[in-house]
């Protein structure tokens, strides 16, 4: 069965796509990511604080099991409904430098609707970090290929 | 054992890439693999070189030959590697998915 959520990551560029197609309308889609009560659900985060405009910001705080606090936080840039947020985000204590995200959110039928999520990191080093993917280049090729002789070995 | 190679690195260049997917279907002699790539055979037996340092690939002694293959263990632990990040993305939106697929029904 082909992937649903598909990750590219180009060697050598400090950005990574993330996409994903929904069995949703756009409209769903959409509200899963601007209502705070929604987000927190498929997120597994509480979220402190959400204002959905340009120039607002948003505040989360996760709970891992051993119950340390994590913070996230980020500005809103743009937030256009049914279409686009821009935004960054940031780990709050951790080593590394806050990111630029594009979301898209594209109708394809009266059902279905696409996610695109352009993310952009300060480095080509923190990016691969961030994926823990040295090998990016010839990903989709080589890790599918890769992944077929591995099936066949076990 | 030397560990001073990354497996990450060694998989990141095109031809040990295309080594691993070579031997990955019968053993081979490093002459054997050199006569698959038009590069010079030092350079081939350097990639060898690099692949049995961080373990992608095993060496046996038939002989008087060595013949490479590769190591399943470790291969798998490569090409694993991407598929956390992934999967965490996959879940999370399977979850957003499901929540708003009872959203819609509740309305």
């Amino acid at each position: 069965m082909e992937q649903k959520t598909k990750i590219h990551a180009e060697e050598g560029k400090q950005e990574l796509l993330i996409t994903r197609e929904f069995d949703l309308p756009l409209e769903l889609l959409f509200k899963a990511y601007a209502e705070a009560a929604i987000v927190e659900q498929w997120m597994g985060t509480k979220v402190l604080k959400l204002e959905n405009k340009k120039h607002g910001s948003y505040q989360f705080e996760t709970t891992d099991p051993k119950g340390n606090k994590h913070g996230f936080n980020g500005v809103i840039h743009e937030f256009v409904p049914n279409r686009k947020i821009t935004r960054t985000f940031e780990m709050e204590h951790t080593p590394f430098d806050v990111q630029l995200e594009f979301l898209e959110f594209e109708k394809l039928t009266d059902d279905t609707s696409k996610l695109n999520m352009q993310v952009v990191y300060k480095s080509v080093a923190l990016r691969d970090k961030m994926l823990q993917l040295p090998f990016a280049q010839g990903i989709n090729m080589a890790h599918n290929r890769l992944e077929d002789i591995i099936k066949k070995l076990k | 054992m030397n560990l001073r190679r990354d497996v990450f690195q060694a998989i990141a260049d095109p031809t040990r890439r295309a080594i691993l997917l070579l031997v990955a279907s019968q053993s081979m002699t490093a002459g054997a693999i050199a006569a698959n790539f038009d590069t010079a055979r030092p350079t081939v037996s350097k990639h060898l070189q690099i692949l049995t340092e961080c373990e992608l690939l095993k060496q046996e002694q038939n002989g008087r030959e060595i013949s490479y293959h590769t190591n399943a263990k470790k291969m798998k632990e490569v090409a694993d590697f991407i598929e956390p990040f992934r999967k965490m993305w996959d879940d999370r939106f399977n979850k957003l998915e499901t929540i708003m697929k009872k959203y819609k029904t509740k309305k």
